[in-house]
């Protein structure tokens, strides 16, 4: 076969136009196709674990988000063993100078400083600023991208106002720190003292020791599904059972208040894919159609059955493979496009052309390629000699 | 002179092939632009249905949401000193306290749990909607009861008339189904506000206060009146303004709907250039004869640019075809304002379907427009000897 490749990039040439349009139409569908696919793997089968996010687990009550665990459920958690390092967590959703600025909203969440790098080892932060982080109550740190948006320096002095809780904190900052794992989409949080925000509340306060959620890092990573199944058991028949998942699975479970996106995803795929194979058929079989007198040829030149099935084969996967690379390019530029302003889908913030992807798509082409040429081919192949030599367009 | 059309209609005839193939392939860009913009209606046609005219929410101020906002009785007091303030035929002032949670089940779509909004109200707060009840009965005041929507008992299987649901401080009794025609309501589960409230620990943390105005005329002026009390600190919207802004849930769906129909339509464009550029170099000595009869260049142009009209419009009748049986589909949504889900239909409506055939009209416009020109360009002479 690869004697005729010659004759194949020729007759692929035959008509520029055509074999432009198509691979022009292939191209685009395939752009399209590689984004989807991507798409999908991020979303269900959860993109790039990083290494400090393979090991952490998040606690939270089983009926909703918006229920809250006793912060004494802590010293059960502790002792589960394979539990590494734990704390408590709310989320504060305050509001900071004028909230209807976008600029101004940020997570806020209230935590024990003792814990946090402990249960974040990836965090990095300078060590003199973690000591005083954990000594002063009122301290608080804050994520590098988030100190540079609203160029704050070590000292200042950041009010959160929040009247549902209700609770106004004084903080300073005292640490900046680096999240290498969030790659590429910066992260926007200020982490401050969990006590603090306590004693800050009225005595009657409902939301008094109570928090939402407990963030714990496993010891291993074999551990994690026994430590979610130990917490959950041990708290199942209590006031406030709870729910242990990982990260990425509490991460991704937003995902599905997008509707049926899996199906909706599954459906367009095969749309599209659908639609290449006719784009791809179609142009074949007016290809061959146009050719079958030069096929005639051919065969009275010795040119064998096969030898015709492998070059008519070979044009269209040539074409297709072609269409698919440049689609894989344009899509890898679309990827990095979301990347940079993921907007409402915050949860692409890791949409990339992995090479498995890529891999996937090429063969999705190569594929669609042979098979669109399958039947044409045959029938080049099968035309008796004289009947193909008689035959007029 | 113009070509007539029935000579275009033949030859699509003739290669049904290709014509197949090329308006299969319109037909599958429409029907995911179409689906997409049936999802799009629908959504909105729920959140329409939810909201009257006459009604104002009235929220803590700068809250997107019921969820988010919180007010506590003493407001409500306030509040309801208001002038303008419609009253039942009991005499009561329509102004309804409600909290607002939400409490995961498993559905259908999701086995993991979607969150469903539990709505704590009083009976004023059940006659100001339009809301009636299907099988069962009304919760009654001080119980452990809850009615669910229609939608709620379709699409999650622990929420049936008899079962009982977990949350709070115990065991709830789900004593009805209550039908609002297709809106938010359907989507929602309400019970009894003193107990929900007491559940929660939530006495005097609720969320927000529903008011019916006496007339159309006095609700601007009431929003106005509320929204500048700087001691109530509250900010009041009308309830379908409310709902109108809850169908941006629909709009990361839509869009990639419409981005992913426009990217396919660039291929499908490219696919029918490709066919029609075909369908010119085959019949050139058809185009020299009509030439030699008399037709002019421009009719011939007319005649491809008509055929490859034609050809997708086959396509987008074909896409709306396959789009039609989603119609009354029912699916959930989920809102990250709510932070809950509301069931809508698909609605596969003329006004989905218009776009659906313009779409294709323009991706054939496209596809037809150069080839058209290389026929009406083509000299007699070398077109007649043309094979």
């Amino acid at each position: 076969m690869f004697r005729d490749l010659p004759l194949v990039v020729k007759s692929a040439l035959r008509n520029r136009r055509r074999s432009g349009l198509t691979v022009a139409s292939i191209a685009v569908s395939f752009c399209l196709l590689g984004v989807l696919t991507a798409m999908y793997r991020v979303l269900f089968y959860g993109g790039d674990t990083t290494p400090g996010q393979a090991l952490r687990l998040i606690t939270h009550h089983k009926v909703s988000l918006t229920q809250d665990l006793p912060v004494a459920y802590e010293r059960k958690i502790e002792q589960v063993p394979g539990v590494k390092a734990v704390t408590r967590l709310r989320w504060f959703g305050g509001t900071y100078k004028d909230p209807g600025d976008p600029r101004n909203r940020f997570g806020q969440f209230a935590i024990e400083p003792s814990q946090l790098f402990r249960v974040h080892p990836e965090f990095k932060i300078p060590e003199e600023q973690k000591v005083a982080f954990q000594k002063e109550k009122t301290a608080c740190v804050a994520s590098q991208p988030l100190a540079a948006k609203l160029g704050w320096k070590l000292g200042e002095r950041i009010t959160l106002v929040n009247d549902n809780i209700p609770a106004t904190l004084e903080l300073k900052l005292e640490g900046i720190f680096e999240d290498p794992g969030q790659i590429p989409g910066p992260n926007m949080i200020v982490y401050f003292n969990w006590d603090y925000l306590n004693d800050s509340l009225p005595a009657s306060s409902d939301f008094r020791s109570m928090i939402q959620q407990f963030h714990l890092e496993a010891s291993s990573k074999d551990e994690v599904p026994r430590v979610a199944e130990a917490i959950d058991a041990s708290f199942e028949n209590s006031p406030y059972p709870t729910e242990t998942e990982s990260e990425q699975a509490f991460q991704l479970s937003f995902v599905s208040f997008l509707g049926n996106l899996k199906l909706f995803l599954a459906a367009i795929c095969g749309a599209v894919t659908f639609t290449v194979l006719l784009v791809s058929a179609n142009t074949l079989s007016m290809s061959v159609r146009e050719r079958i007198r030069e096929i005639g040829v051919l065969k009275t030149l010795g040119f064998t059955r096969s030898a015709i099935l492998g070059i008519i084969l070979g044009e269209a996967g040539l074409i297709a493979l072609a269409g698919g690379a440049i689609g894989c390019i344009l899509a890898a530029g679309l990827c990095t496009l979301v990347r940079q302003n993921p907007g409402f889908a915050f949860f692409l913030k890791a949409l990339s052309l992995t090479p498995a992807v890529v891999a996937l798509n090429m063969t999705a082409a190569l594929l669609v390629g042979c098979l669109s040429a399958l039947v044409p081919a045959l029938r080049a192949a099968r035309t008796p000699i004289t009947a193909s030599l008689r035959y007029t367009g | 002179m113009a070509i007539p059309i029935a000579y275009n209609l033949r030859n699509l005839v003739v290669r049904r092939t290709t014509t197949l193939m090329t308006a299969l392939g319109i037909a599958l860009t429409v029907a995911v632009l179409v689906i997409d913009l049936a999802l799009a209606n629908g959504l909105k046609k729920a959140f329409r249905a939810s909201g009257n005219p006459l009604h104002v929410l009235v929220m803590r101020k700068s809250s997107q949401s019921e969820l988010g906002s919180a007010l506590t009785r003493e407001v409500y007091q306030d509040l309801k000193s208001e002038a303008g303030i419609a009253r039942n035929h009991a005499g009561e002032l329509m102004a309804s306290l409600e909290m607002v949670t939400v409490i995961s089940l498993p559905s259908i779509d999701s086995p993991k749990g979607m969150n469903v909004t539990l709505r704590g109200l009083t009976p004023v707060g059940i006659e100001m909607r339009d809301v009636k009840i299907g099988q069962g009965r009304w919760f009654a005041a001080g119980q452990r009861e809850i009615v669910v929507g229609a939608s709620v008992a379709r699409r999650y299987p622990r929420a049936q008339l008899g079962k009982r649901l977990r949350f709070g401080r115990g065991e709830w009794q789900i004593v009805g189904v209550m039908t609002a025609g297709e809106s938010a309501v359907d989507s929602e589960i309400w019970g009894d506000l003193n107990q929900i409230t007491a559940d929660y620990n939530r006495q005097n943390g609720l969320n927000s206060t529903l008011i019916r105005a006496a007339d159309a005329t006095t609700v601007p002026a009431l929003i106005h009146k509320l929204d500048d009390d700087r001691r109530l600190n509250v900010s009041a919207v009308r309830e379908t303004d409310y709902y109108e802004r809850l169908t941006a849930a629909g709009a990361p769906l839509e869009f990639l709907g419409i981005f992913v129909s426009l990217i396919m339509a660039v291929g499908s464009s490219f696919a029918a250039m490709n066919t029609m550029y075909a369908a010119v170099a085959r019949r050139s000595p058809e185009i020299a004869t009509l030439r030699v009869l008399g037709f002019s260049r421009a009719s011939i142009l007319v005649s491809f640019f008509l055929e490859s009209l034609l050809l997708s419009l086959v396509g987008g009748a074909v896409g709306c075809l396959l789009a039609f049986p989603l119609n009354g589909v029912t699916t959930g949504i989920g809102s990250f304002v709510t932070f809950s889900e509301i069931a809508f239909q698909f609605r596969v409506t003329p006004a989905a379907m218009m776009p659906g055939i313009l779409f294709a009209l323009v991706v054939g416009a496209f596809g037809g427009v150069f080839p058209a020109r290389m026929a009406a360009r083509k000299e007699i002479l070398t077109a007649l000897r043309e094979v």
